[in-house]
């Protein structure tokens, strides 16, 4: 039957040409499939008439205009209907108003509009909620974010902090930012930063988060205090998935400042530098447990500041923790 | 709204009213349809009853679902999944009364049928959706024959379970001569809310691939491949969005654990009638051992041509036949196209055969072929079905056409770019190769650099298989088109999307940025659309009230179609006479990606005087 088909096929394409010049002389015998019960006199009837391709728009004048056309032979295309109006209208399409009332469909259409691509979507993400063992007294971290907002304007927030256990809580801060799409992989984010801890600074806040190539996902924002200070901090990190559920993740941060802030503890240049390695494990995407190792060391002035306050200006905390979002 | 819906309903329907109940039982025995017995509790009976008639009562309501140990919540109509089969006559008229007693705002969209706009069912275009608690009454009297579907155009419905099956027959005899025939419709079934599935997929990309690349994966790339790919934040794995286990594959409404049977007697042609009402899956379908014969495609009667697979995206309908010749049970089996699930029946001639489906296959990877780099990888793409092409071009030269089909024409087309360059600058987002129609912003991450005409390749993954697979270049319409009119006007349009935040759009622009400004053609307009998707997905392009013709080098005979599938990184174009005047939806059929805005209106105007 393969075969049949194919030679079929074979040789309407070879004899569509003559088709093209002669419709009286169509070759019925490819009407005449075997995989169509149509009897050849019926499958003439159906080709002979041109009607039947049109047949189904009958009610139609102009369709009848094309007929003619058709009828004086196809060498030259058929000429555009005379009668074809182009919609020349603005404004949104409105052919339903007329039937179903201009009210009834306004409602609808922005309803229409609304649900596909203006949805507002709530993420909640904590990146890092550990337990941090070192020398010492053992530490935690939290670093959550999160937002709410549609494809391209969104409310961002972050909070993160530190402390020892048994002490108070040492850092802790949280960003209020409005968050654009500016390019496929990155927001611009603009807003304010309230430290919670130490002098309680607030700070003016402008930053890019995003993917960068290689898949890096990448935080960087520069803070301008109320104090006049200018600090800045960078922050990519990165999945290295060893199975589909098992994940490394590679982490870097760094912290610097434009200027000595002496009662932060901060002196100019690099202040501070995290390298961690975490390995994860996503019971599902949403949860992923790990543990992982992070060094942490103090650079510059920073690191003197350290040394004066009698604090190490090098840390490993070896860390237990959970990823999880929603 | 309710009160405008009823006394619009009763004025055009006078004349109309000769209200017969129309339910009738099928023709076939009920084991044949997979009814189970014994569900109750609650839960939905998996499709599917027959309407036919002048009247026919559709009732949209909710109900769970359950297939091979999960359940969740669903939408049924006349209380299956999925719901009744609505056979129709051409010619004779019916009424079609959608009942909505869920209480949220629903509709029945007829997939693939001709009928005035205001029927159509997309609220927000073409009517005001169906309130909570009102009818919506569609008259409807064929003027065409075929397979169809139906499905509701309001929210996430459609993933729910809201969606059938449509077959009108032919005024006259069938061209299809078939001894027994049966629905086979694929679609999806997940305990997730779909409003969930959303979120996800906005809030985290990637999030239901269970088949990414890892350092443990043995996909054949080599380091310097996966470094390219991370370079353009890009997963060679994205082939589908949302996938298994997330979902459960149905025949018919049956997971693969509820044994679908269908049911033959030896040498009988079977009509196979292959719908893909699925939210999000293309679906790789064969019977291994049974050369399938495609007969129709969306509903239009095409030449018969003999595969072994072929790959239907969705919305899509494919007709085949099959003609097993002795006693026996053959494995129906519609791999998802990422490869992560199967949905499964029996075509047996006996209740109670087993057959043995085949295993998953391995996952496909996509190329620099799906980014728009047409014609760096000729090997595995787009260069077997060269010949139909040629014969096209040859066709058209010898009818000296002004204006030649070219479009699928130069698979090995220009661009030397140092191919395979893996690791130097290639610019995957040069925006100065889109014409100013596109709006540029962050919701287009990828510009095909040189996208080709792709109506020649198979499907991701079916382009390597050892045997024959459909390809659109292999349809021809049965009925010639003498009267084929040459385009008076082209438009291209760019599909834009952005997979990392899940943006998807026409021309760089989310419908509900763009609703207002419709695409406008005149009336009886003849205008060719050159679809090219900057995008590394696969969209199943879907017009309403019309049929376009597909450009596919088959002159007189191209193929009428409803849904086009455009393939990642390339073009298809269609051709198309605008003579269904008023406001018609115009999108990509993968629900979340209608959703996330990939969408138009298409207005076509009045004739004068009307």
């Amino acid at each position: 039957m393969g075969r049949i088909l194919a030679a079929l096929l074979a040789g309407s394409t070879a004899a569509s040409p003559l088709m093209a010049q002669n419709h009286d002389q169509m070759d019925h015998s490819q009407m005449d499939h075997s995989g169509h019960q149509m009897p050849a006199e019926e499958a003439e009837a159906e080709v002979d008439h041109s009607q039947k391709d049109h047949g189904d728009e009958e009610a139609k004048p102009v369709d009848h205009k094309q007929m003619d056309h058709g009828a004086m032979g196809h060498d030259s295309p058929a000429p555009a209907p005379s009668a074809a109006i182009r919609n020349a209208g603005t404004g949104p399409p409105n052919a339903a108003d007329a039937i179903w009332g201009t009210e009834a469909m306004r409602a609808s259409r922005e309803a229409v509009y609304a649900e596909h691509g203006d949805m507002r979507m709530f993420w909640f993400q904590g990146d890092r909620l550990e337990y941090r063992a070192r020398g010492g007294e053992d530490g935690y971290l939290w670093d959550v974010q999160g937002y709410y907002g549609d494809d391209i304007n969104k409310f961002w927030f972050k909070s993160e902090g530190e402390g020892s256990f048994g002490e108070p809580v040492e850092d802790a801060e949280v960003q209020a930012l409005y968050s654009r799409a500016i390019a496929p992989f990155f927001d611009l984010q603009a807003g304010v930063r309230q430290d919670l801890t130490g002098p309680k600074r607030t700070h003016a806040v402008i930053g890019i988060q995003g993917v960068a190539p290689y898949m890096f996902e990448v935080d960087a924002a520069a803070f301008l205090s109320t104090k006049g200070d200018l600090t800045a901090r960078i922050e990519a990190e990165y999945d290295q998935r060893i199975t589909q559920r098992l994940i490394l993740q590679p982490r870097a941060e760094m912290n610097l400042s434009a200027q000595d802030i002496p009662e932060l503890g901060i002196g100019s240049g690099i202040d501070n530098l995290e390298l961690g390695l975490r390995l994860r494990y996503e019971i599902v995407p949403e949860f992923g447990p790990y543990i992982g190792v992070e060094q942490e060391w103090k650079l510059g002035g920073s690191r003197d500041f350290a040394r004066a306050a009698g604090e190490d200006a090098s840390v490993t905390n070896y860390v237990v923790g959970v990823r999880f979002w929603f | 709204m309710q009160k405008t819906n009823m006394k619009f309903s009763r004025r055009s329907m006078i004349g109309s009213l000769a209200a017969l109940s129309g339910v009738a039982a099928l023709p076939m025995p009920g084991w044949a349809m997979g009814k189970m017995t014994g569900h109750g509790g609650g839960l939905v009976r998996k499709g599917m009853d027959e309407l036919s008639g002048a009247k026919i009562d559709l009732h949209i309501a909710g109900g769970r679902f359950a297939t091979g140990g999960r359940s969740g919540d669903a939408i049924a109509v006349n209380g299956t999944v999925p719901g009744p089969l609505i056979r129709l006559k051409e010619g004779e008229p019916t009424l079609l009364s959608v009942h909505n007693m869920l209480d949220v705002d629903s509709s029945v969209h007829w997939h693939g049928l001709l009928l005035p706009f205001q029927f159509d069912g997309v609220p927000g275009i073409s009517f005001p959706g169906i309130r909570p608690g009102a009818r919506f009454d569609v008259p409807l009297t064929p003027r065409q024959s075929g397979t169809y579907w139906w499905h509701s155009h309001s929210g996430l419905q459609e993933q729910a379970g809201h969606y059938g099956p449509i077959i009108i027959d032919p005024a006259g005899p069938d061209p299809v001569s078939y001894d027994r025939e049966h629905i086979v419709l694929l679609s999806e079934f997940t305990p997730m809310h779909p409003h969930n599935i959303m979120k996800k997929l906005k809030v985290s990309e990637g999030y239901f691939n269970r088949q990414k690349t890892s350092a443990t994966d043995d996909y054949p790339l080599s380091a310097e491949e996966r470094l390219m790919w991370g370079r353009m934040r890009m997963m060679p794995t994205d082939i589908a969005d949302v996938s298994a286990p997330t979902y459960t594959y149905l025949v018919n409404g049956h997971g693969p654990e509820d044994g679908l049977e269908l049911a033959y007697r030896p040498g009988e042609r079977v009509r196979l009638r292959i719908i893909n009402g699925s939210a999000m899956t293309f679906f790789n379908v064969r019977l291994p051992g049974l050369p399938m014969t495609v007969v129709q495609a969306d509903g239009q009667n095409v030449r018969p041509v003999e595969v072994d697979e072929l790959q239907i995206g969705v919305a899509e309908t494919y007709d085949v036949i099959v003609t097993p010749k002795s006693d026996g049970a053959f494995a129906l089996a519609a791999e998802s196209m990422d490869r992560s699930g199967m949905a499964q029946a029996v075509l047996t001639s006996q209740p109670g055969h087993k057959a043995s489906f085949p295993a998953l296959r391995d996952p496909p990877l996509l190329t620099m072929v799906d980014m728009g780099h047409g014609g760096m990888d000729h090997g595995s793409h787009g260069t077997n079905t060269a010949t139909a092409v040629d014969d096209g071009q040859m066709d058209h030269a010898a009818m000296g056409h002004a204006m030649p089909d070219a479009a699928p024409a130069d698979a090995a087309g220009g661009h030397d770019m140092g191919a395979m360059d893996m690791s130097g600058g290639m610019n995957m987002r040069d925006t100065s190769l889109l014409p100013d129609s596109v709006k540029v912003g962050p919701g287009i991450d990828m510009v095909a650099m040189n996208p080709q005409d792709r109506t020649g390749y198979p499907g991701l993954g079916l382009d390597d298989v050892p045997h024959r697979v459909l390809n659109y270049r292999m349809l021809q319409s049965i009925d010639m088109d003498h009267h084929k009119r040459e385009p008076e006007r082209e438009m291209v349009l760019h599909l834009t999307g952005n997979m990392e935040r899940y943006m998807w759009s026409f021309d760089g622009r989310k419908f509900s940025a763009v609703g207002d400004d419709p695409i406008r053609f005149g009336h009886d307009e003849r205008v060719r659309v050159k679809l090219v998707n900057d995008t590394m997905m696969a969209h199943p392009i879907h017009l309403h009230g019309m049929f376009f013709e597909l450009v596919n080098g088959q002159g007189h005979h191209q193929p009428k179609k409803h849904t086009v599938i455009v393939q990642p990184g390339s073009s298809a174009t269609f051709d198309v006479t605008t003579d269904e005047p008023g406001d018609w939806a115009f999108h990509c059929h993968l629900l979340y990606h209608m959703h996330a805005g990939m969408m138009q209106t298409v207005s076509v105007a009045f004739p004068e005087g009307v």
